[in-house]
């Protein structure tokens, strides 16, 4: 049967490849697992196996070439199957760990691979379960028991070790380059492109979000001319003394956390019924704020950790760093974990409204949206040029209820609101 | 719960413990009557009722024909017009002609009068392989009565609990089958403490905690399965054993918790094992802690064939032993 072969995905963010050089040529004969074709990308460059055993029948990429993954890039006629088939695209498995910064635990992809199979099949419910609630592809785990099959407690460690991609709420624009260009890559028209282990972690979360927790809805737009004027007062001190830019993203998870305070409810999850312990409601004792970060590739939710324990100050250098982290591929899982409620700048890119989907096992999840003079009629019937800013909320309708969502959404405003240049940051 | 009076105690095994028990109940309870075949001028075969027939009187040590429908069944009729009857079945294999008595009537007394009665009846009987019993004094009945409800079952392994479930089981104003395995009546020895205390019916024991494995079992296996599992602590492995005690009411949340920790179960019993007790708690936990088993649940237990052979090698071919259990263990530890 002729195999077609596409290009691998080498590594997490990678959407390209370029054929360095053919270790094979035409009618040339490959073992599985032989490397036939040397790939570079902007990350590695690493000799590619062959997952069939056969017969080169056709290289379809010159030398050179750079294509999409996923892109055929030969054809091998695979041994002991003389009877012409259908054509069965397989993607050449990546080959064994690649040194890229980002690396996460490269899934063993291909699922045509024997261990992947047979280490998916033997895949109790409670592996399942764990591999689902610490977002972790079982096919990427070697497993130690019997003949090679994945326990619990391998999941349990590969969760430890693994820096694993969370999934992420919404769609949150990325935050602008520091170069100015796009990283983002044009995939190419009328491709199938693989996922990888990111892109599926945060599908299937989605999918399971906004199956599980029923989402509603709300926006209140706030004037944030006050505290716009007092970041732009103390932004040139504060690039000066710490090297990062101060966004109105602190000055919003300061008031995000007070209010979060006051409505304790929508710092909380469901937990659904689990054996004989019935489906629950748990006020979770941390504050700890996801913020959405978008990479070309990829979405991160980085967590700060007991925000409510830090000024304004303190969470704009929490945020930056782990944006820069975030950037440079090097969030740890401790960072990405433990996160109770979310934060998304939307706005960064001229949103103006958006409906994003709660972080799963969470409550709620709040943006900011882009910050557009407008003109206002105030209480005292003047008019007045003022900076105003929608804030959006979706809520898990198991846990909240509109008067609590609607009660914390005022009560940012009222807080976010009565922020005025002034004060320690 | 388990109320002790005293903490003073004495060292027993399973036969004094049933015999101390029972003495205190007669002399503290003159409704307490003990019926059954040779209970009186013999003693009991096992010399549990040995010199209660002289100090208690034939009325209250009522030595019955070989008949063991009538047994229960005066009983059940005893009990029901205010009587404290603790009925024998001298060997658990016997007690088939009873079989409408217990499940037929004794269970089912509350429910018929609407209430207005009920059945404070205990039937002892003593039950298990292991000693050369052969076809008519090996059986296990359990899984024949668990299925009814209205009835409860009881199975210690210890003396001390002995004593608390066989309390509990009089005490109880419903029909209790007290089994009493034969081959731990003088095997094993415990502290049992002194004067009265009752240990909740529906209760398991946690006897040893682990973190790899649940193996839960009842009667004597249970002490085989604490020596396996004595023996793979020695290689780190780490099973967590527990004493099912009451067969019925089953003890639900002991086993799920333990379950839920160690993610694989094992269940043990001497009794065969289609439609067995394991059966009904293997049902259980897929039913309930699906997504926590990283193991299909094993059983381990009696073959399907009808009776335990007399010849020695017949006999331990039906029995299983500690070192079986500990494979069982150690293949299920390592899955």
């Amino acid at each position: 049967m002729p195999t077609t072969i596409t290009m691998p995905q080498l590594g997490e963010t990678v959407t390209e490849g370029t054929v360095a050089q053919w270790l094979k040529k035409t009618g040339d004969s490959v073992d599985k697992y032989e490397d036939f074709v040397e790939v570079s990308t902007d990350k590695v460059n690493a000799g590619v196996p062959s997952p069939v055993s056969g017969t080169i029948r056709e290289l379809l990429v010159k030398e050179g070439e750079t294509v999409a993954t996923g892109t055929p890039i030969a054809i091998i006629d695979e041994l002991g199957s003389a009877a012409p088939g259908v054509e069965a695209p397989v993607v050449a498995a990546p080959p064994v760990p690649v040194s890229s910064p980002s690396s996460t635990p490269s899934a063993a992809s291909a699922p045509s691979s024997n261990g992947a199979q047979r280490a998916l099949s033997a895949a109790s419910p409670a592996v399942r379960r764990l591999a689902r609630e610490h977002h972790i592809d079982i096919r990427s785990i070697r497993g130690s028991g019997a003949n090679g099959r994945v326990t619990a407690d391998d999941v349990l460690a590969a969760a430890r070790t693994a820096p694993v991609a969370h999934a992420a709420p919404a769609a949150p624009v990325a935050p602008p380059p520091e170069s100015g260009t796009s990283t983002y890559v044009q995939p190419l028209r009328g491709t199938r492109i693989a996922l990888t282990q990111a892109r599926r972690i945060i599908a299937e979360r989605m999918v399971e979000s906004k199956h599980a927790a029923p989402h509603a809805w709300s926006m209140v737009e706030i004037d944030v001319t006050d505290v716009w004027a007092w970041r732009m007062r103390e932004k040139d001190r504060f690039e000066r003394e710490t090297g990062y830019k101060l966004t109105l993203l602190p000055f919003f998870i300061r008031a995000v956390v007070e209010s979060l305070a006051a409505f304790p409810l929508m710092n909380a999850r469901f937990v659904p019924a689990t054996g004989p312990q019935p489906p629950a409601i748990y006020v979770n004792e941390d504050v700890n704020i996801g913020i959405a970060i978008g990479l070309p590739a990829n979405l991160v939710v980085p967590v700060i950790k007991h925000a409510d324990q830090l000024s304004i100050k303190g969470l704009a250098r929490a945020a930056a760093e782990l944006i820069d982290k975030a950037r440079k591929g090097k969030l740890s899982v401790d960072d990405l974990a433990g996160g109770t409620f979310t934060v998304n700048n939307n706005g960064a890119n001229g949103s103006w409204a958006s409906a994003p989907i709660i972080n799963a096992g969470q409550a709620g999840i709040v943006t900011m949206e882009a910050v557009v003079k407008q003109l206002v009629v105030r209480d005292d019937d003047t008019i007045a040029i003022r900076r105003m800013m929608n804030s959006c909320l979706s809520l898990d309708h198991r846990v909240v209820d509109g008067y609590v969502a609607s009660g914390f959404l005022a009560d940012l405003k009222r807080r976010l609101e009565g922020m005025t240049p002034g004060g320690e940051l | 719960m388990a109320v002790v009076s005293n903490t003073s105690s004495t060292v027993m095994n399973n036969v004094e413990a049933v015999r101390a028990t029972l003495y205190e109940a007669m002399r503290n309870d003159d409704r307490t009557v003990i019926l059954g075949e040779d209970v009186g001028a013999r003693g009991n075969v096992f010399l549990i009722t040995k010199d209660f027939i002289k100090e208690f009187g034939p009325e209250r040590v009522i030595d019955t024909p070989i008949a063991e429908a009538s047994i229960v069944g005066i009983a059940v009729g005893m009990a029901m017009e205010g009587l404290r009857p603790i009925a024998e079945i001298q060997f658990a294999d016997f007690i088939y002609p009873s079989f409408n008595q217990i499940v037929g009537e004794a269970a089912k007394t509350r429910y018929r009068s609407n209430g207005e009665y009920t059945c404070p009846l205990v039937i002892r009987a003593p039950y298990g392989g292991g000693v050369r019993g052969a076809l008519s004094h090996s059986v296990s009945v359990e899984a024949l009565f668990y299925h009814v409800p209205g009835l409860k079952i009881v199975a210690p392994s210890f003396p001390a609990d002995v004593k608390g479930l066989l309390n509990a089981a009089i005490d109880d104003p419903d029909p209790v089958l007290f089994l009493e395995h034969k081959k731990t009546y003088r095997l094993i020895k415990g502290e049992v403490p002194d004067g009265h205390y009752t240990i909740p019916l529906g209760k398991a024991n946690v006897l040893k905690e682990g973190t790899q494995l649940t193996a839960v079992s009842y009667g004597l296996y249970v002490h085989w399965a604490l020596e396996a599992a004595a023996q793979l602590q020695e290689s780190g492995l780490s099973v967590e054993v527990i004493d099912l005690r009451s067969i019925r009411p089953m003890d639900k949340t002991t086993i799920l918790r333990s379950v839920e920790k160690t993610r694989k179960l094992l269940i043990i019993h001497e009794d065969n094992k289609f439609g067995g007790v394991g059966a009904e708690i293997s049902a259980m936990v897929a039913e309930e802690a699906l997504f926590h088993l990283d193991a299909p649940i094993r059983r381990l237990a009696g073959p399907d064939v009808p009776p335990m052979g007399y010849a020695l090698p017949l006999e331990e071919e039906f029995m299983s032993s500690p070192a079986e259990m500990a494979q069982a263990m150690r293949e299920l530890v390592e899955f």
